[in-house]
């Protein structure tokens, strides 16, 4: 006799109400705070931290409770990893609103257009033009020889390399991306001691270290850019009779423009806030010096390293120095993305 | 009219040639830069390696008139500088690695997608922060932050002997490592996100049709797919830390002990930071001896980077992802 | 006049592997040579060794010649871009120049060479290849407008424009409508057989009714098995080959048995 199988009803997992999530939290975050009135009361850090251990507890448990092991795992995951995503927002948060709170007390035009020259003991005026000046230098010399240099390498490995040393290259390039500042400083330092002698120092030894860590950059954003123009391009170009380097030039480099420069632009955000090699190479001044190629130099990042390491109100000048990078580093990395935004070609990614 | 009477010139014209040259000095252009990197790389071992020798080569004696080295010999003045770069570093990734694998997740797999793009460029601005500011911030805000923490564990775990005697300010290897932590996190974050944005839609969506959970979506199908991707992100992500000197500098109180009092001042230091400390006011055989243990800073950065690429190199062939 | 190419034993490789193998061919002037076959058959690598685009890609070589007026294209001091100004081409999907505009593409051979012109004779340089190309009456109001804004097909005639503003001898077609509509395709076909009044053509089609139609002289190209070089099985007039050929290969593959 032939049996027939009942058919099996669907299994209806019961699940939390899409509110209840948003119940939980609200509820956590209010004990954190009874918790934390009860010893020395809250502080919004205090809450945030607490709230988010019990906000975790109560929904697994809560989820287990209704919904089950696996669901109530699959909440926990969410829960954790948003979390992490939020804890990793805390440092960007906290540092752009301690550098703007801190800094915006000596920021200013004149804080902009003065330097160090005659500041001592605990007067407040002074400035850091003279470092922004020579931040300007040093960068300008690691981006007048990165960029030529990082460009070139690029189309080396993108057009011409092939074989054993082409990828070689690529290796060691990725390998460079990876050598210590401080090491490019040394390297700069000893060069230059060799070759000049101890008593040596301009701005043209920083800006070789710092040239050490950008072209690696330079080069690998650069490839990067030059591999996504179609090779239909390229082919186009030939079939017109376009000798290679000008199909180079005129054609790829053309058509990834847009991408160079914003890889470029993020190239020199990064080495801009570089302290450690500027340290070791091009020192402190206290005044403009407007000779690249001879005498200390005061940069940015070191002015505020050391005007921090004074304290007193140089530690206010230190913040303003900060402030003040951040906003260039930031408005480098703004255009940087407007360029690449609005200047690609259609149809060229 | 018609553009092209295609003419009776001769066919195609042998002897001058047009962008010869041109090809030759452009191609002798780009290779020569490619061959110059090259170059680059090794003039930094070489020069580092020309001031160094000195300094491997003298003896205890010759160190005693510098007094950074307490009277050490040179693997004595080294030896406690390795140990207190790896430690801040192991911190740095422990603390890392997990934050970036839920980041990563987040932004490819949680995120709305019309988010994701956006959220990735907050984490990336993270890099951009010069490391200078990250020291200052060190110093003004988390320290003070994780301080009641500290103490909190010193008084309750302090059996273990990692939290022992916590002494404020927190100026440690522990907090050191947490802002070196939050440094490295771009990088890590940004290569795990890229290895698991390749995983297969496939697997993702078999997994799925089979009626995973997204979490369970993701450790069958995500997780193991990103495993090699992991380990390569943490290794680019040490040679970072290995290597930063300003947050070390700034944030922690140097000494030069080998133990494992993570929440105590005065115990450790790195190489980085010491080199950025004592590199100024250094002369003579005292200049050597600082880019010796630079050298060995880089011997140690290029080997973990090396390792760290060679990774992500072979799992890109065996994908076929590129 | 344009000119007729004598092609003997020609192989192509890439690296060691051989693609295509043994061809003869005989391309006649003023008539349009269709080369048909199925997909991997070498067909459009044989059109490639033509203009000498095929060693663009790393590591493929051609041995034997493809005589042009007198002159192998592949003789010693020749230079293959030399050999490109004189034998156009046209690919399979549209490539204008994202960067450049309507005008600048029909100018790219000049332009990109760092040639000067008068703006006179270049405004005639692109009237008449835009003409040439059935394309002048669409695009006369906008020709400063990207070369990207266009359709498929008017892209298509765009980048056949572009090649002719070169003055080449030869015009070499690879599949030209595989990515177009038919709408489009009927202007392409109706364009090439304008074309041929001028030009050489030889054009590379999965289609064989578009062999049919716009072609003089076809040639058939197979290969034995995968991994094998591909031959050219047999040549003749167009219309021989569609009614009557004598390789039992090629009936097979025109009346639809296999490829």
């Amino acid at each position: 006799m032939a049996v027939i199988a009942p058919p099996v009803p669907v299994r209806r997992t019961r699940r939390l109400p899409s509110w209840a999530p948003w119940a939980v939290l609200v509820g956590s975050l209010v004990l954190a705070a009874l918790i934390q009135f009860l010893g020395e009361g809250p502080t919004i850090s205090g809450v945030f931290f607490i709230g988010a251990i019990i906000f975790t507890i109560a929904i697994t448990v809560t989820s287990r409770t209704v919904e089950g092991e696996r669901l109530s795992k699959d909440r926990l995951a969410t829960t954790l990893v948003t979390l992490a995503f939020l804890l990793a927002l805390i440092p960007l948060v906290s540092l752009v609103w301690t550098v703007l709170s801190d800094g915006i007390t000596r920021f200013g035009p004149s804080f902009l257009s003065t330097d160090m020259v005659g500041v001592f003991g605990n007067m407040v005026e002074g400035g850091a033009f003279h470092a922004i000046i020579g931040t300007l230098y040093v960068t300008g010399i690691a981006s007048i020889i990165s960029i030529p240099l990082g460009i070139f390498c690029a189309i080396y490995l993108v057009e011409y390399g092939k074989g054993r040393l082409a990828k070689a290259i690529t290796v060691l390039v990725d390998v460079m991306t990876g050598i210590p500042s401080i090491v490019a400083g040394l390297f700069a330092f000893t060069l230059f001691l060799i070759l000049f002698g101890p008593a040596y120092k301009a701005a043209i030894i920083g800006g070789i270290a710092l040239a050490v860590l950008m072209t690696p950059v330079v080069v690998r954003s650069v490839e990067e850019m030059l591999r996504l123009v179609p090779n239909e391009l390229r082919e186009a170009a030939y079939a017109l009779g376009v000798p290679k380097w000008l199909t180079i030039v005129k054609v790829v480099l053309r058509t990834a423009i847009a991408g160079i420069t914003t890889g470029v632009m993020i190239a020199i955000a990064r080495v801009i806030g570089e302290t450690a090699p500027l340290l070791i190479t091009v020192g402190i001044a206290q005044n403009v010096n407007w000779d690249a190629f001879d005498g200390r130099i005061a940069t940015l990042p070191v002015y505020v390293y050391r005007q921090y390491a004074q304290g007193g109100p140089s530690a206010d000048r230190a913040w303003a120095g900060a402030l003040t990078l951040i906003i260039i580093v930031m408005l480098l990395n703004l255009v940087a993305r407007l360029v690449s935004r609005y200047f690609s070609p259609e149809g060229a990614r | 009219m018609a553009p092209a009477p295609p003419s009776e010139r001769p066919v195609v014209r042998t002897g001058r040639v047009p962008g010869r040259l041109g090809n030759r000095v452009f191609s002798g252009i780009s290779t020569g830069a490619g061959i110059l990197i090259l170059v680059i790389l090794a003039a930094v071992a070489a020069f580092l390696l020309i001031r160094a020798i000195p300094a491997f080569q003298a003896s205890r004696e010759d160190f005693a008139d510098i007094d950074f080295m307490l009277g050490r010999d040179l693997w004595g003045f080294v030896g406690p500088l390795v140990f207190g770069t790896v430690i801040s570093s192991t911190i740095a990734l422990l603390v890392a690695v997990p934050l970036s694998i839920g980041i990563a997740l987040f932004i490819s797999h949680y995120a709305p997608r019309k988010l994701a793009q956006g959220l990735g460029y907050l984490i990336d601005l993270l890099a951009a922060i010069p490391s200078v500011i990250f020291g200052l911030w060190g110093i003004q805000w988390l320290q003070p932050l994780v301080s009641p923490l500290f103490s909190w564990l010193s008084e309750n775990l302090g059996f273990i002997p990692l939290f022992t005697d916590y002494q404020a300010p927190a100026r440690n290897i522990m907090t050191a490592g947490l802002v070196l932590a939050i440094m490295i996190l771009p990088i890590i974050t940004a290569t795990i996100r890229e290895v698991f944005l390749q995983t297969p839609r496939l697997h993702e969506e078999a997994s799925l049709a089979l009626g995973a959970t997204r979490w369970e979506m993701i450790r069958q199908a995500v997780l193991p797919f990103g495993r090699s991707g992991i380990i390569s992100a943490s290794m680019l992500g040490m040679g970072r830390a290995l290597g930063e000197t300003m947050a070390v500098l700034m944030v922690l109180s140097p000494g030069y002990l080998i133990n494992f009092f993570l929440l105590q001042p005065g115990q450790h230091q790195s190489i980085a930071a010491n080199i950025a400390s004592h590199f100024p006011e250094a002369s003579g055989l005292g200049v050597d001896v600082l880019i010796a243990s630079g050298f060995i800073l880089f011997l140690l950065t290029f080997g973990v980077n090396l390792v760290a690429r060679w990774i992500i190199n072979r799992r890109a062939e065996f994908s076929g992802a590129n | 006049m344009s000119k007729r190419i004598d092609v003997s034993d020609l192989n192509a490789y890439y690296g060691d592997f051989l693609a295509v193998e043994g061809v003869d061919m005989v391309i006649e002037p003023r008539t349009v040579t269709a080369l048909i076959g199925p997909s991997g058959c070498g067909k459009s690598t044989f059109l490639r060794t033509l203009n000498r685009m095929h060693e663009v890609i790393p590591g493929a070589y051609v041995t034997g010649k493809a005589v042009m007026d007198g002159q192998d294209l592949y003789g010693p001091g020749i230079d293959p871009v030399e050999v490109r100004r004189q034998v156009g081409m046209v690919f399979q999907r549209p490539n204008p120049f994202p960067t450049m505009s309507i005008e600048d593409n029909v100018l790219a051979g000049v332009k990109l060479n760092n040639r000067r012109m008068k703006k006179a004779d270049a405004d005639e340089l692109v009237e008449g290849a835009l003409t040439a190309a059935n394309l002048w009456n669409e695009v006369k109001d906008r020709l400063d407008r990207p070369g990207s804004s266009l359709s498929g097909g008017q892209q298509q005639r765009l980048c056949i424009a572009r090649a002719i503003a070169v003055q080449p001898q030869v015009l070499l077609m690879d599949e030209p409508c595989s990515a177009l509509d038919p709408i489009s395709t009927l202007a392409i076909e109706d364009l090439i057989s304008e074309l041929k009044n001028d030009y050489t053509i030889v054009i590379v089609t999965h289609n064989m009714q578009q062999a049919a139609r716009v072609s003089d002289r076809t040639g058939f190209f197979n290969i034995a098995g995968t991994g094998r070089p591909g031959h050219l099985i047999e040549m003749d007039d167009t219309t021989t080959m569609f009614s009557t050929p004598t390789v039992k290969a090629t009936e097979d593959y025109i009346s639809g048995r296999f490829g």
